[in-house]
């Protein structure tokens, strides 16, 4: 389908500006990073028994990223105007928009992928859990499908930086509480049957957000 | 429109004066003491109107960005900022006097349940929007931002009544299955006090729009003072 | 060379009753005007007039208060994407991204666009503006004028049958904008339809065919200037933009 194509072409344009100034990745990362060691000290000091917080942590870490990485991404299109460029391409502006989100999602899941070993590691706890890995995505894609559509709102802003998280986070309480529940329930090991509600829910959410934001996005970007 | 909302005005706040005048004598004097929490129950007949009236001005914010994001005339962006502020307000003193009734009842200030931990996020979220407004430049930009913010939002109301469906919360439930919980003439003081809350959210809507409406008059008013002042000193 | 054009009617460009209200400030009150297809129109005005205002709504970059236009043939409203297939635009800013290459850039252009058999179009476009040199440098460390031209070359890339170009020549050196003239000539002749906003008419008069003067927002002077030569235009021109800007002032033809 054509706007597959387009979708994919926008994909591969952020790849590659993100392959040539790898600025994105390397923040995300380290933000996430410099969260998870510190929250994992602050803790130690404090906390009898780490492992309890260690999903807040991760998901508190992933959402800071996160919001890095959504701001980012839009930065990158004001620069020259190029979010302009976009606009006058013969595609609908939700085209647009799941270009930027998919683009956002990957770099995420990048990110995430990084990071995990690492809190596998601080924490002492396993990752290799399936289970993990589709919580992870499923959270990632609530997080990025808010972050995409709040940060071309934010974006236009004077204070951009901290708009943001301001407006992300009251939107993204589902996912994180839904995330944050279902992570601690499996590296707690629990039954598979318990985690079902909050996938329903992250699953809700991202349906739900991702057809607003889809439908919403021309009303964003026009002037 | 508006001509005839003022024309009423009086009429209005002198609905509301009587209205609330009755309901406090109805809270303080003809409700009966409720037999576990005492007297501090009557925190209730605040409480429950105020986060009452918080809902419907979300609704009415709701209904009217979807309006002005069809419409787009500036009147629906004047009602959806007079109806959040509003909305905010009331959302404000549910969350205190609920906090308030909290701390005797459920011995805290707060909890993490899900009436009140959703009921946050909404507060916590329309109080963004307002502060985006402040700083988005351009003021058709700015309109169209809130009304697309308030259109996602009004999510929030009917999840703070589903989260207690979903799971278990230690706030009381007023309308159960089987019907109210409540004898008569608690109902007839909530009724009442439902109804002067809502008459005052008539009226804070209708001052908080004229203030609006003035306001945007005056910023015309200097540009065009601006505008000509310019002409007559030759600059483009 | 074919042009991705579908020519309804012998109007490139129509409008009427077009205006644009930013809060309380009109930027464009009542503009309606017609450009005939394969002609050279400039719209000249002092900075601030809605130039610029005016090539974005034709753009479809910005939604006009009221009004219609079409573009083609196509109402600006309904065809969004469609007519975007038939517009190049350039404007103050070079909507390249800074850390893709020249090649980078006009790839994921042509191929937002669709464009027919890419590489070949990219090579002949990189010849044409004489970018060849330094395509695969990242945007971000050539001139302004080479990123000018590279501007240029995007915007005519899937070979659009209309060309909006706000203040083309800004920024320009003399040996730039030269290079420019001979480009908006040969594009001319090639058959583009071609809409250039600009507030000085020492550049383009020349080429132009049709001569739209705004000031305030509105039309205050229109010429199909095959009537009259580039230095009357020009005088014309300056006479309008000099006076104090007009209220309420009609239309003079």
């Amino acid at each position: 389908m054509r706007s597959w194509c387009s979708v994919a072409a926008i994909v591969a344009k952020d790849v590659a500006a993100e392959l040539r100034s790898k600025e994105t990745l390397s923040s995300m990362f380290i933000f996430a990073l410099l969260v998870v060691v510190m929250f994992n000290f602050a803790f130690e000091l404090r906390v009898d028994n780490v492992r309890q917080i260690a999903p807040g942590v991760l998901w508190v870490a992933f959402a800071f990223a996160g919001v890095l990485g959504f701001n980012r991404s839009f930065v990158l299109e004001r620069e020259n105007g190029c979010i302009e460029g976009l606009m006058l391409l013969p595609v609908e502006r939700s085209t647009i928009y799941l270009g930027k989100f998919l683009g956002n999602v990957l770099f995420m899941l990048i990110a995430e992928a990084l990071i995990l070993p690492i809190f596998s590691v601080l924490f002492d706890l396993s990752i290799l859990h399936p289970l993990l890995w589709l919580v992870v995505a499923l959270g990632t894609v609530g997080l990025a499908a808010a972050g995409t559509f709040l940060a071309a709102m934010a974006v236009n802003t004077r204070a951009r930086e901290i708009m943001l998280p301001i407006l992300l986070f009251p939107v993204t309480v589902p996912v994180m509480i839904a995330a944050t529940k279902a992570t601690g329930q499996i590296l707690d090991g629990r039954p598979v049957a318990e985690l079902y509600a909050w996938l329903r829910l992250l699953l809700a959410f991202n349906l739900v957000f991702t057809l607003l934001a889809f439908l919403g996005f021309e009303y964003v970007l026009e002037e | 429109m508006c001509k005839t909302a003022y024309r009423w005005f009086p009429l209005l706040i002198g609905a509301t004066a009587l209205s609330m005048i009755g309901s406090l004598y109805l809270v303080f004097v003809y409700a009966p003491t409720e037999q576990m929490m005492g007297f501090v129950q009557r925190i209730f007949y605040f409480h429950v109107p105020a986060a009452w009236v918080g809902f419907l001005a979300f609704g009415v914010a709701f209904i009217a960005a979807m309006t002005f994001l069809v419409r787009r005339e500036l009147g629906w962006d004047m009602l959806q900022i007079a109806s959040v502020e509003i909305g905010i307000l009331f959302s404000t003193m549910a969350l205190v006097s609920g906090s308030l009734w909290a701390r005797p009842v459920w011995n805290t200030w707060w909890t993490w349940d899900p009436r009140l931990t959703t009921t946050l996020v909404m507060w916590l979220y329309y109080v963004s929007t307002l502060l985006l407004r402040r700083i988005v430049e351009g003021e058709e930009r700015r309109a169209r931002f809130a009304a697309m913010l308030n259109v996602i939002g009004f999510i929030n109301v009917p999840l703070v009544f589903l989260a207690i469906r979903l799971w278990r919360t230690i706030h009381p439930v007023l309308f159960t299955t089987q019907g109210f919980a409540m004898e008569t003439s608690m109902l007839l003081t909530l009724a009442a006090s439902l109804l002067a809350f809502t008459l005052l959210f008539a009226c804070l809507l209708v001052i908080r729009m004229r203030l609006e409406r003035l306001n945007n008059e005056i910023g015309r008013l200097k540009q065009s003072l601006t505008m000509l002042a310019n002409e007559q000193r030759g600059v483009p | 060379m074919s042009l991705a054009a579908e020519q309804h009617n012998s109007w490139a460009v129509e409008a009427d009753g077009l205006s644009k209200r930013f809060g309380h400030l009109s930027a464009l009150r009542n503009i309606s005007f017609k450009v005939p297809c394969q002609s050279f129109a400039i719209i000249a005005g002092p900075n601030g007039a809605g130039k610029t205002t005016l090539l974005r709504i034709l753009a479809t970059l910005s939604r006009p208060s009221s009004g219609w236009a079409c573009v083609n043939g196509l109402d600006l409203q309904e065809a969004g994407p469609a007519i975007r297939r038939h517009i190049g635009f350039v404007s103050h800013q070079t909507l390249l991204y800074g850390d893709l290459s020249a090649v980078e850039n006009l790839r994921f252009y042509g191929r937002m666009y669709q464009v027919p058999e890419l590489e070949r179009r990219i090579a002949e476009v990189l010849v044409q503006f004489d970018l060849t040199e330094r395509h695969a440098d990242p945007v971000r460390t050539l001139s302004r004028g080479l990123q000018q031209r590279l501007s240029l070359a995007r915007a005519i890339l899937h070979r659009p049958s209309v060309l909006l170009l706000d203040e083309p020549y800004a920024g320009l050196d003399a040996r730039g904008a030269d290079n420019l003239d001979a480009l908006l000539r040969r594009l001319q002749t090639e058959g583009h339809t071609i809409l250039m906003a600009t507030h000085d008419l020492a550049r383009g008069a020349e080429m132009a065919q049709q001569l739209l003067i705004l000031v305030a927002g509105k039309i205050v002077y229109e010429a199909s200037s095959a009537a009259l030569s580039a230095q009357e235009l020009q005088s014309i021109y300056r006479q309008y933009a000099a006076s104090v800007p007009f209220r309420g002032e009609e239309v003079v033809r």
